[in-house]
């Protein structure tokens, strides 16, 4: 048990000396946070748009008094006809624009069917949809205050959106951003770590030592899991602080997927350096081989259900796919053990896996 | 010598890397508490051996028994009696000097404490540094603290892939010195080196070149075996008298050693003072009037250069 | 004879308090063989690092190929070689790939790089070899073939940073002729070594203890200075001298 605690106190030693890499390691998550947060959220603010109110009654009053009130929009006035309204779309003076229909209060009251129409400048289609599901969401929240029937037409509500009403995209992104990183960490970092030591030459002492692979390699990881967790926390102290992500659920399931997901992660960047003879090796294939997929293939970036059949059928062998499943679940929806066990046990599986084969793999001499 | 009295018995050993036969077929059998050194320059195949010895590679061919044991076969029953040195020093920059020798006696499940009998004398010349970081030390106390690192545990066999490379003379001779505080606790030393003038510090030294061993024996025996008269000599034009010397019909070899050359003669048994007075006269007609000398008894390095210059003839 | 080829009046370097190169004053002539020696960590590689014009110094002057290596490190660069132990030559490129890309890096026309090439490895015959990969070639060769590449300009001046570490007997006795050789034509070598029967070769040497020089001369007039028979017993006697950490 002293060659393991000897293992663990030099790799923290190593992790606390390198105070560049450590500042890095702990300043990725916050500003990465603040990054997706501010500049690369896709939800859009003070949308200028315009009311085409022909008939003004009680009913479209408290509408566009709802527009003038929101925060995502910014009321650039209401009009009589449709008439200006290309010319106000071609100058980009609005971005929006909402037609109402005639007697809408009436019809509101007798439960008639309300057709309101929704023109939204989709030149950038992404903002577009955004666009279209901020303004749909406020109709439907006017429309369940006035009456008790759908308005219909022009509306369109995305259904991703039913658990996420406010629309905040920095909730979608959290928890891609914690897989991110924890694959950094876990993986990447141990990657390094273990080629660094063939690179110096300490790896071939240690070979030579009575010492086991296995025990050298989970000696040297072990605290790793720790810095893992340590900046799984501060994402999630982050987004909270900064943003009010929810956390919906209970934030132990939260850890215990975490901890599988880092272990996970070990296991391949173990795999990793079982080939890689060089630092800059690992790096490279830690970007090429996990980064990447963690990305593209996971759901974090793009939907899994819009992916390629072939990609979203790989996509199931990504860990990243589980966790970030588990992680909105729990975040968003509330969601508990009894709804995610399935992903639990997957990933579960995957990290036992993942570790065991990465151990196997281990030489016990030199190539 | 059975071999459970000899640390380590090596029967014909063969070993290919790449394209290349870094262990051409080597034999030699080094008894326990001896000092042994393998003495040749880089690419000489010192490294590929010595990680045979250590467990880290497998043999193509033939045998090789440490402390009793096959290395490919038993390496686990090796690996906790081996004190390794590898010919880089395995050291943590970033850790301290006292941070290095706690993690590798960790390794080895033991305690600074429990080693420190062992490397007390090399230890009080790193204790003043305890507290500095390893990549701050100079090339010689890096090479101190990678002795200690390696004998913390106790080993019964040390193994040092050329420990003295790199590290100016003053730091070579106190290595060698601190080796000599290891003798009489029946420690087997297993060293290579390039420098030929470390060979007079071995009980027994093999010469290696080309995946081979030239020779195996003690420092005395190898320069008693040169075979042809050799003399050390002396003129003020050395580089003129050099090619005047190889020019000579009986030369088989002149050396710059230092200020003199050593110059070989292909008759054996010849006369040395016939000899240099032929020399004399044949440089006397070639423009060097003032070459002196006498005769020499060979050391290490005249023999390797000389059985390297026989081996590049035959090739 | 003309201006020395290194010429250094009290040239100093120090990093915080730390005095690395203490006042050295040296001069070298054109065409000698100079044995620039001392233990590690006294001051050797930040003083050839001045004369190289890779580092500034704090104090004093120094002048090599002409040139004054604190305003004009550039001119010192050009005119000057240099081959250490540790980098000179790509392994991954080929014989000729590496002179090429010397030669294009100091300026020189195709037709200049192929005649120097041809003249430059017959002199060590290795014009067979030209294709082949630097990392295939065996250790001596590969440094047989740095001096080349670091003459490859036709330097004034040419500095060797432990050239014959770890060759066997026989190639760093080579080495030593093709540096004689290089010196009989009009070039300057300053040469530091771990090896001192090699300093013995030298026209002339120097010896830094502590970021000084302790002694300096001809191999005789170095031995008759400390009083000892070898230079092995000079540089001992010198570097024991300081309680060295």
């Amino acid at each position: 048990m002293s060659a393991f605690r000897g293992l663990v106190r030099k790799e923290t030693l190593h992790l606390l000396r390198d105070r560049q890499t450590l500042a890095i390691l702990f300043l990725l998550p916050v500003v990465s946070v603040l990054l997706f947060g501010f500049a690369v959220r896709t939800d859009v603010r003070a949308i200028p748009i315009v009311v085409v109110d022909v008939a003004p009654d009680a009913a479209t009053r408290a509408l566009i008094a709802r527009f003038a009130q929101s925060e995502q929009f910014q009321l650039h006035g209401t009009l009589r006809s449709e008439a200006t309204l290309d010319a106000l779309f071609q100058a980009g003076t609005v971005r929006q624009a909402i037609v109402l229909p005639t007697e809408t209060d009436r019809r509101l009251v007798r439960g008639e069917r309300v057709v309101v129409g929704l023109i939204t400048d989709a030149s950038d289609p992404n903002t577009g949809r955004v666009m279209e599901g901020y303004a749909g969401a406020l109709l439907r929240r006017w429309h369940a205050e006035r009456a008790g029937v759908a308005p219909s037409g022009g509306v369109s509500l995305l259904t991703r959106m039913r658990f996420n009403p406010t629309l905040e995209s920095v909730n979608l992104f959290v928890p891609g951003l914690i897989a991110l990183i924890l694959t950094i960490v876990a993986a990447m970092m141990t990657a390094i770590s273990i080629t660094r030591e063939k690179e110096r030459g300490t790896m071939e002492l240690l070979l030579v030592s009575p010492l086991r692979p296995s025990a050298v390699v989970l000696g040297k990881v072990a605290p790793y899991v720790v810095l893992g967790m340590a900046n799984m926390l501060t994402v999630l102290l982050a987004a909270r602080g900064v943003f009010g992500v929810p956390m919906r659920g209970h934030p132990l399931v939260l850890l215990g997927a975490s901890l599988l997901y880092v272990i996970a992660s070990l296991g391949l960047g173990i795999l990793i350096s079982t080939k890689a003879e060089t630092e800059r090796t690992a790096i490279m294939a830690a970007l090429a081989g996990l980064l990447l997929p963690t990305l593209m293939l996971s759901g974090f970036i793009f939907p899994l259900e819009a992916m390629p059949r072939p990609l979203w059928a790989i996509s199931h062998l990504i860990p990243a796919r589980w966790f970030l499943t588990i992680v909105r679940g729990v975040m968003v929806k509330g969601a508990g053990l009894a709804d995610l066990w399935r992903e639990l046990a997957i990933l579960a599986a995957m990290s036992v896996a993942l570790l065991g084969i990465g151990i196997r793999r281990l030489a016990i001499r030199l190539p | 010598m059975s071999s459970s009295d000899a640390a380590i018995v090596v029967h014909d050993l063969h070993l290919t890397r790449g394209s290349t036969r870094a262990v051409d077929g080597v034999s030699f059998t080094v008894p326990r508490g001896e000092r042994f050194g393998v003495i040749g320059p880089d690419g000489a195949g010192k490294t590929t051996l010595f990680r045979m010895l250590t467990t880290l590679l497998v043999p193509d061919r033939g045998t090789a028994h440490v402390l009793g044991h096959d290395v490919a076969g038993a390496p686990w029953m090796i690996r906790p009696q081996l004190g390794y040195m590898p010919g880089r020093f395995a050291l943590y920059p970033d850790l301290s000097v006292a941070e290095n020798l706690a993690f590798y006696a960790d390794v080895f499940d033991t305690t600074v404490a429990a080693g420190m009998a062992r490397i007390a004398p090399i230890w009080s010349q790193l204790a003043p540094f305890a507290a500095r970081r390893a990549g701050a030390l100079s090339g010689g106390m890096k090479q101190k603290l990678a002795l200690c690192c390696a004998l913390v545990h106790r080993p019964t066999l040390l193994v040092l892939d050329e420990p003295t490379t790199g590290v100016d003379a003053v730091s070579r001779r106190e290595f060698w010195d601190l080796l000599d505080t290891l003798r009489g606790d029946d420690l087997t030393i297993i060293v290579s080196t390039p420098y030929m003038d470390e060979a007079s510090r071995c009980d027994r030294v093999a010469l290696m070149q080309a995946g081979r061993f030239l020779a195996v024996d003690t420092p005395a025996g190898i320069s008693a075996g040169f075979p042809l008269p050799l003399l050390a000599l002396r003129a003020a034009d050395r580089i003129g008298m050099l090619s005047v010397l190889r020019d000579f019909p009986h030369a088989v070899g002149a050396w710059p050693f230092g200020e003199t050359v050593h110059y070989t003669d292909a008759r054996v048994g010849a006369a040395p003072a016939l000899v240099l007075a032929e020399l004399r006269e044949w440089a006397g007609a070639h423009g060097i009037a003032d070459l002196e000398g006498e005769a020499i008894t060979a050391g290490i390095e005249d023999v390797f250069i000389h059985r390297l210059a026989e081996h590049e003839r035959a090739a | 004879m003309t201006t020395p080829a290194i010429e250094t009046t009290n040239l100093t370097r120090r990093f915080g308090d730390f005095v690395a190169v203490d006042a050295i004053t040296l001069s070298v002539a054109r065409g000698e063989v100079f044995g620039f020696l001392g233990a590690n960590g006294a001051g050797k590689t930040t003083a050839i690092r001045m004369l190289i014009g890779l580092l500034a110094p704090s104090d004093g002057e120094a002048t090599v190929a002409g040139a004054n290596v604190r305003t004009d490190p550039a001119t010192v660069r050009r005119r000057i070689g240099y081959m250490s132990q540790r980098f000179s030559l790509y392994d991954d490129l080929t014989v000729r790939e590496n002179v090429e890309l010397y030669g294009t890096i100091y300026g020189l026309s195709r037709a200049e790089i192929r005649s120097r090439m041809t003249e430059l490895l017959e002199r060590i015959q290795l014009t067979a070899s030209r294709d082949t990969l630097v990392r295939q070639l065996p250790l001596g060769w590969k440094q047989q073939l740095a001096l080349m590449v670091a003459l490859l300009h036709r330097p004034e001046v040419v500095f060797l940073d432990e050239p014959t570490g770890g060759v066997d007997p026989i190639t760093r006795r080579r080495f030593w002729e093709l540096i004689y050789a290089t010196a009989a034509e009009g070039t300057t070598v300053l040469v530091t070594t771990h090896y001192l029967d090699e300093a013995e070769y030298c026209d002339r040497l120097s010896i830094m203890v502590d970021g000084r020089i302790a002694a300096m001369g001809t191999p005789a007039e170095v031995r008759a200075q400390v009083g000892v028979s070898t230079l092995d017993e000079v540089f001992l006697t010198l570097t024991r001298a300081v309680a060295a950490p």
